[in-house]
C-alpha cells in the first residue's frame, strides 16, 4: 500500500492503484464546484481533477503554508489527483493484520474506510478509493 | 475523361482492395478446395462489385461479374466442386474485371475491353456442357485490353495521375483522433514556448519559436484536415430524397447545390446529417407550392431548392433556400397564440424576422394537416436543439411569395476553438469566440452613469439599445478583486439572447483545446470544458448557452417578473411609430402610433359619466374615456380645463385615452425591453436617450372598455393593425 497523511492519521491506498505522486501543482479552483473538488490540475496536458481528501474526511483544512502533495490514482479508468499532507512510503500488508472500521466510527470517515491494518507502531487507514473520490 | 465522380473513385478504391483480397482467396482455395469461408467471401466480394457497377451502369463489368457469382454461388452451395479449370477461368475473370476498372480508371467508361470471351467461358462451365481447354488464346485475347483506343495517350493519363487506389490509404479514425489530440497538446506547448520566448532575451530563441509557431500552425491545419470531408458527402443522398418526396408530393423540385466542396469535420458532418434532410424535406413539403399555385403566382411550375454552403468568419454555413410561397409571420403568431406559447401582447412587439423564429419552439409545428413526409414528431425544435448541441445555430428567412431560407451555422471543428481569455477574481476563463459580438470597457467615471438599473437589473445602453448585464463574479459566487470601478463587458449572444457579462479583465484570444470535464462537474451546468492556457495552468471553458439560460431567466425570476414574459426577455430591435406622452411624474409612455386615429383637446366639462365610468361625446358617438395616469399608477399634474385625449378607434368603437401631454412622435428604432413586469405596460423602450414606457394598448383599451374586442371581426382588426405596428 502506498501510504500518506492526513492530520496526523496514516492513510493508504492500494499500490496498485496509484499512477503517480506528485508535488504540488498549480491548480484552478472551479467556482460552484462541491467543497471536496479543490480544482483542476495539468497533469502533461491532462486536465483532472484535485480531490481534497480533508474535506472528504470531514477533517479540519490544511493551513494556508502548508503545500499539499498530489496522489494521482485510477478510479473507473480515469485518473484522479487527492490532496494529501505528506507522503509516506511503500509498506507491504498482511490480510491478518487487517480489522474492519470499529463500531464506534460513523459519519464520512466510516464510508470511505475499508478498514485499518495493525501496523507495528501505527494504525494505517485503508481508503476505499472510489467511494473517497465520489463522496 | 477528367472528371471521375466521386462514388466512381470511392468504388475502384474499394474494388482494388477487393481484388487483392479476391487473389488470395483464390490461390488458398486452390489448396483448400473445398473451404466454405473462402468460397462466401470471394462470393460476397465479387457480388459487391456487381452490385456496385450495375448501379453505377458499367454493363460490361456487371455482366463478368454476374456469371461470375453465378458460378461461386454454385461452388459455394456445393452443386459444383473446384477443378484447376474453374480457378483458371475465376482468375481470368478477375483480370478482366481488374482491365475494366484500368479503363474506368482512366477513362471514365469502361473503354473497349472484350468481355465475351471470359462471359462464354464461365457460362459454359455453367452449362456443364464441356470443360473446354483452357483456352490460353482467352486469356491472351482479353489482356492487351484497349486495343481500338490510341494507346499511348490513356496510359500516361493513368500514370500521371497515379493509381487512384494507390494515391488513397485508409486510415483508422482512432489513429486521426489520436493525432489530432497530439497537435492539440503541441499546439499548447507552443503557446507556452511562445510566450515564454516573448519575454526572454535571446534573438535566437524568439526566432525558434517564431518557427515552432508557423510549423505547429500548419501541422494542426494539415491534421484537421484529414479529418474534413466535402459536405457533399452529405448531399449527395439529398437529390434522391427530393426526387422522391417531389413525386409524393405532387411537386415539380429541381435541386441545386452550391459549394459541395465545402469542408467540415467528420464528426460534425454525421450531426448535421439530420437536421439538414429534415430542413430539405420540410422545404419540399411546406416550403414549395404546387405546380398550378406557382403557375398562378406567376412563376414556373418548377420549384428550386438550393442549397447553398460556404464558410465564413470561421464557421461553415449551410443554407437551404426555396423558392415557395414563404412563411406568413402572422401565421405563426396565430399559431403560437393558438398553441399558448406566446401571448398577443408578446407578439406585438417582436419583429417579424423575431417571429418566424418561433417556428424553433418545441410544440410549434405549421403543418396544417400532417402529412406522411413532415409532422412525425421530428419538429424544428429538434433541429435546433441537434445543431446547438454542436455549438451551432440556426435562422430562417422568409419573404412571403418569394421563399424561404434556413441558415445554419456550424463551427469547422470541435477540438480546437478560438477564445476570449478573461480574468474574474483572479482566476482565468475562456469564453468561445463563437458567442462572441465585442468587448465594451467603461472607466469608472463613465461605468457610474452608463450602468443602469431597470428594477434591479443592471442594464448598459449599447448604442442606445438596453443591454442587460449579468456579473460572472455573481454567477459564479464569487469576490470581484476589481476595486477601481472599471467596467468591462463581454457582449456574449447565445439561445438568441444578447447580454453582457461583466468581468475584471480581458486577457488575450487564443486557440483552445478544449478538453472534456469529468461528469461531476458538467452537471454544474456552467462549464462546457476546460483548457490549459500557455502558462500551462488550467482555465475552464464558460458554457455561454447555459449561462444565458441560468442568468438571465433566474435573474428575472428574481424580479417576481412571470415566467412567461421572462422567457421573452429579449432585446428586439424594432421599427415603428411611436407617440410619446407625458402621464405627470416625469413619466413617459409610448403608444404605438398606428393604434391612434386622432390626437385632440377637449374641454373637461363635457366628460360625462355613464354609471361608473366616464365618457364623453365626440363626432356623434360616445366615447369611454381612460385616463392613463389612473391606469398606470402616476398623479397627472395637468391643471386647465382642458383634456388631451388620444383617440383609438378599431372597426366602429374607439376610446378616448386621456394624457397630460402629447411630447413627440418618434420614428426610430427603439429597441423594447419586454422585462419590465408592471400592469399595463409592455416594457421598457429607450427613445431619445430617455427610458419610455411602452403602453400595452389591449390592456389599456380593456379596462376602458371591456366589451371593446368582442366582436370577432374586431378582434382580427386589431390583429392586422398590431401586426402593421410591427
Amino acid at each position: 500500500m502506498v501510504t500518506f497523511t492526513l492530520a496526523g492519521h496514516l492513510y493508504g491506498v492500494d499500490v496498485d492503484a496509484v499512477q503517480e505522486v506528485l508535488r504540488g501543482l498549480p491548480r484552478t479552483r472551479i467556482p460552484l464546484a462541491p467543497g471536496g473538488l479543490a480544482g483542476l490540475i495539468n497533469l502533461r496536458g491532462q486536465v483532472l481533477s484535485a480531490v481534497d481528501l480533508r474535506a472528504q474526511l470531514d477533517l479540519p483544512s490544511r493551513d494556508a503554508d502548508q503545500e499539499p502533495m498530489l496522489v494521482v490514482i485510477r478510479v473507473a479508468g480515469e485518473p484522479v489527483a487527492l490532496l494529501v499532507d505528506t507522503i509516506g512510503s511503500v509498506v507491504d500488508v498482511d490480510a491478518d493484520q487487517f480489522e474492519p472500521p470499529p463500531d464506534t466510527l460513523s459519519g464520512t470517515s466510516r464510508e470511505v474506510l475499508l478498514g485499518t491494518y495493525k501496523l507495528e507502531h501505527q494504525l494505517l487507514l485503508a481508503l476505499d478509493v472510489e467511494r473517497a473520490v465520489a463522496a | 475523361m477528367d472528371e471521375i465522380d466521386e462514388i466512381v473513385q470511392e468504388f475502384l478504391v474499394e474494388s482494388h482492395e477487393n481484388l487483392d483480397q479476391l487473389d488470395r482467396d483464390l490461390v488458398a482455395l486452390e489448396r483448400e478446395p473445398d473451404s466454405r469461408d473462402l468460397l462466401g467471401s470471394i462470393f460476397r466480394t465479387i457480388h459487391t462489385i456487381k452490385g456496385t457497377s450495375g448501379f453505377l451502369a458499367f454493363g460490361n463489368l456487371e455482366s463478368v461479374t454476374h456469371v461470375g457469382e453465378n458460378l461461386l454461388a454454385r461452388l459455394r452451395d456445393g452443386k459444383m466442386s473446384m477443378t484447376p479449370q474453374t480457378t483458371d477461368v475465376l482468375l481470368a475473370m478477375v483480370d478482366t474485371v481488374r482491365e475494366l476498372l484500368a479503363a474506368i480508371e482512366a477513362q471514365g467508361t469502361e473503354g473497349s475491353v472484350d468481355v465475351t470471351a471470359v462471359v462464354q467461358r464461365i457460362s459454359s462451365i455453367l452449362d456443364g456442357t464441356t470443360t473446354p481447354d483452357p483456352e490460353p488464346t482467352a486469356v491472351a485475347e482479353v489482356v492487351p485490353g484497349l486495343p481500338a483506343e490510341p494507346v499511348a495517350e490513356p496510359v500516361e493519363e493513368v500514370v500521371a495521375r497515379r493509381n487512384v487506389a494507390d494515391s488513397s490509404i485508409r486510415v483508422d479514425v482512432e489513429l486521426l483522433d489520436t493525432l489530432m489530440r497530439l497537435v492539440g497538446e503541441l499546439v499548447l506547448t507552443r503557446n507556452q514556448i511562445v510566450r515564454q520566448a516573448g519575454e526572454q532575451e535571446g534573438l535566437e530563441l524568439v526566432r525558434s519559436a517564431q518557427r515552432l509557431n508557423l510549423i505547429a500552425t500548419e501541422l494542426q491545419e494539415g491534421v484537421m484536415s484529414t479529418r474534413m470531408q466535402p459536405i457533399d458527402h452529405l448531399w449527395s443522398k439529398l437529390p434522391r430524397v427530393v426526387r422522391d418526396l417531389g413525386a409524393t408530393c405532387g411537386k415539380q423540385v429541381s435541386l441545386a447545390m452550391v459549394g459541395r466542396e465545402t469542408e467540415l469535420d467528420r464528426s460534425l458532418l454525421e450531426s448535421v446529417k439530420d437536421p439538414l434532410t429534415h430542413l430539405v424535406r420540410n422545404a419540399v413539403d411546406h416550403g414549395l407550392e404546387s405546380p398550378e399555385d406557382r403557375v398562378a403566382a406567376g412563376k414556373p411550375a418548377e420549384g428550386v431548392l438550393t442549397l447553398r454552403a460556404y464558410h465564413e468568419g470561421g464557421q461553415v454555413v449551410v443554407e437551404v433556400c426555396d423558392d415557395g410561397a414563404g412563411i406568413d409571420p402572422e401565421r405563426i403568431a396565430a399559431k403560437a397564440i393558438d398553441k399558448g406559447l406566446r401571448t398577443a401582447a408578446q407578439l406585438a412587439q417582436l419583429a417579424p424576422t423575431d417571429v418566424l423564429q418561433l417556428i424553433f419552439l418545441p410544440g410549434f409545428s405549421t403543418a396544417a394537416a400532417v402529412t406522411n413526409v413532415s409532422g412525425r414528431g421530428v419538429g424544428m425544435d429538434v433541429v435546433k436543439t441537434n445543431i446547438e448541441s454542436i455549438g451551432g445555430t440556426i435562422e430562417v428567412e422568409s419573404v412571403v411569395g418569394r421563399g424561404t431560407t434556413c441558415r445554419l451555422r456550424i463551427p469547422l471543428t470541435l477540438a480546437i476553438v478560438p477564445a476570449l481569455t478573461v480574468e474574474c477574481a483572479g482566476d482565468r476563463y475562456a469564453i468561445p469566440q463563437v458567442s462572441l459580438l465585442e468587448l465594451v470597457a467603461l472607466d469608472a467615471d463613465r461605468a457610474a452613469t452608463a450602468v443602469e438599473d431597470v428594477n434591479g437589473a443592471s442594464v448598459y445602453r449599447l448604442r442606445g439599445a438596453l443591454l442587460p448585464l449579468v456579473r460572472l463574479t455573481d454567477v459564479l459566487g464569487v469576490e470581484s478583486d476589481r476595486s477601481d470601478g472599471h467596467v468591462l463587458i463581454a457582449v456574449l449572444h447565445a439561445e438568441g439572447k444578447r447580454f453582457g457579462l461583466v468581468i475584471d479583465r480581458v486577457l488575450s484570444t487564443e486557440e483552445i483545446v478544449v478538453k472534456p470535464l469529468g461528469a461531476r462537474l458538467k452537471a454544474l451546468g456552467t462549464y462546457s470544458g476546460a483548457t490549459i492556457l500557455g502558462d500551462g495552468r488550467v482555465a475552464l471553458i464558460l458554457d455561454v448557452q447555459a449561462l444565458a439560460r441560468r442568468a438571465l431567466t433566474a435573474e428575472a425570476l428574481e424580479r417576481g417578473a412571470a415566467s412567461a414574459v421572462a422567457e421573452t426577455q429579449r432585446a428586439t430591435g424594432e421599427h415603428l411609430r411611436m407617440l410619446v406622452a407625458g402621464i405627470g411624474g416625469g413619466r413617459r409612455v409610448a403608444i404605438p402610433l398606428s393604434s391612434v386615429t386622432r390626437l385632440e383637446n377637449i374641454a373637461a366639462s363635457s366628460v360625462e359619466l355613464v354609471g361608473s365610468r366616464e365618457v364623453v361625446q365626440y363626432r356623434g358617438a360616445i366615447l369611454p374615456l381612460l385616463r392613463l395616469d389612473r391606469h398606470l399608477g402616476a398623479i397627472s399634474e395637468r391643471d386647465g380645463d382642458d383634456l388631451v385625449v388620444v383617440v383609438y378607434s378599431a372597426g366602429s368603437r374607439s376610446v378616448a385615452i386621456v394624457v397630460d401631454e402629447i411630447i413627440d412622435i418618434v420614428d426610430e428604432e427603439a429597441d423594447v425591453h419586454s422585462d419590465v413586469d408592471d400592469h399595463g405596460l409592455l416594457g421598457s423602450a429607450l427613445i431619445r436617450d430617455r427610458i419610455v414606457e411602452v403602453l400595452d394598448v389591449r390592456a389599456a383599451i380593456l379596462a376602458a372598455d371591456p366589451k371593446f374586442y368582442t366582436a370577432p371581426e374586431l378582434e382580427a382588426g386589431l390583429h392586422d393593425q398590431l401586426q402593421q405596428a410591427v
